[in-house]
C-alpha cells in the first residue's frame, strides 16, 4: 500500500489562497493526475481555504492548516480553522446560500467542492472551528492497475 | 492576476490573465466597476480565455457584473475557450442567462 502525508500551517490571508492550492497540487502530482483532476483538486482547496479565511476568521486572523494523506490511489485533504463555526451546516451547504450577499459571495463554494471532490465531510462547532474533509480518487493511476 | 477593461465598439472589454480567486476578485471588480461606470457603456465583454485558474469568487463576480448590466438595460457575454472555467460556468448555472462565444468578434456580432 502506497502511503504519504503532508501538513501545511499558514496565515489566513486572502494572499496565502493560492499558495495553499499550489503546494496540495505539487503533493497530489506524485499521484500521476490528469489536467482536469489537478484543476479540481486545486478548486476545491482554494474554496475551502477562501472559506476558511472569509467566514471563520471574520474577525481577525488565525492559523489555517491544509493536511493531505495517499492512500493508494486516492487523495484525502483536510483542511482546518479554529474560528468561529458553522452555525447551520446544512443550510451553509445549500446552493446559493451565503451568509455575505453584500461581499459578491457566489454561495457556490460547498457545491463546487462536493462536485468537484469523491466526498466532503464538514465537522463544525459555534466557537471552535470547522474541518473540511474531501477525498478524491485519481482514475490515471487506479487504470493502469 | 492581470486585467486589461477598454472600450471596444461600444462594448466595455475585460481580457483577464492569471488567476481568478477571492484574493484577486477584490481589486478586478473595483477596476471593471470603476471604468463601466466612467465610459457610459450598457454592454460588458468578459474574455476569460487567459484565465489559468477560477474558482466560485469568479461567480460571483460575474453574477454582480450580471446584474450592474441589467440595471443599465445592457448586455453581458462571455469569451472563453478553456475546460476547467467552463465547467465552474456550466456548473454555476450561470450559461443559462449568459451567452458564452469563443472569440470576441463572434460576441460582439450576437451583442
Amino acid at each position: 500500500m502506497e502511503r504519504n502525508y503532508m501538513k501545511l500551517e499558514f496565515l489566513s490571508k486572502s494572499s496565502n489562497e493560492s499558495f495553499a492550492r499550489v503546494v496540495v497540487a505539487a503533493f497530489a502530482s506524485q499521484l500521476d493526475p490528469t489536467l482536469e483532476e489537478l484543476s479540481d483538486i486545486k478548486t476545491a482547496v482554494s474554496e475551502a481555504v477562501t472559506n476558511a479565511i472569509i467566514h471563520g476568521y471574520e474577525y481577525g486572523e488565525g492559523i489555517i492548516i491544509v493536511e493531505a494523506k495517499i492512500i493508494d490511489n486516492e487523495i484525502e485533504i483536510l483542511v482546518e480553522d479554529k474560528g468561529m463555526g458553522i452555525a447551520d451546516i446544512k443550510q451553509a451547504m445549500e446552493p446559493f446560500y451565503t451568509s455575505k450577499p453584500n461581499l459578491e459571495r457566489s454561495g457556490m463554494g460547498f457545491t463546487v467542492m462536493e462536485t468537484f471532490m469523491d466526498s466532503l465531510e464538514i465537522e463544525s462547532k459555534k466557537g471552535e472551528g470547522t474541518k473540511v474533509r474531501m477525498r478524491k480518487k485519481f482514475n490515471s493511476l487506479s487504470s493502469k492497475e | 492576476m492581470y486585467i486589461s477593461v477598454e472600450k471596444h465598439k461600444d462594448n466595455l472589454l475585460i481580457q483577464f490573465k492569471g488567476e481568478l480567486d477571492h484574493h484577486s476578485s477584490e481589486i478586478v471588480r473595483q477596476k471593471i466597476d470603476q471604468q463601466y461606470h466612467d465610459h457610459g457603456i450598457r454592454n460588458i465583454i468578459l474574455d476569460l480565455r487567459g484565465l489559468t485558474f477560477m474558482d466560485s469568487s469568479g461567480i460571483g463576480l460575474i453574477m454582480g457584473r450580471y446584474k450592474n448590466c441589467v440595471e443599465k438595460k445592457g448586455k453581458i457575454s462571455i469569451v472563453n475557450d478553456n475546460p476547467h472555467v467552463d465547467k465552474i460556468l456550466k456548473m454555476s448555472g450561470l450559461l443559462k442567462i449568459i451567452n458564452v462565444y469563443p472569440t470576441i468578434e463572434s460576441a460582439i456580432e450576437n451583442i
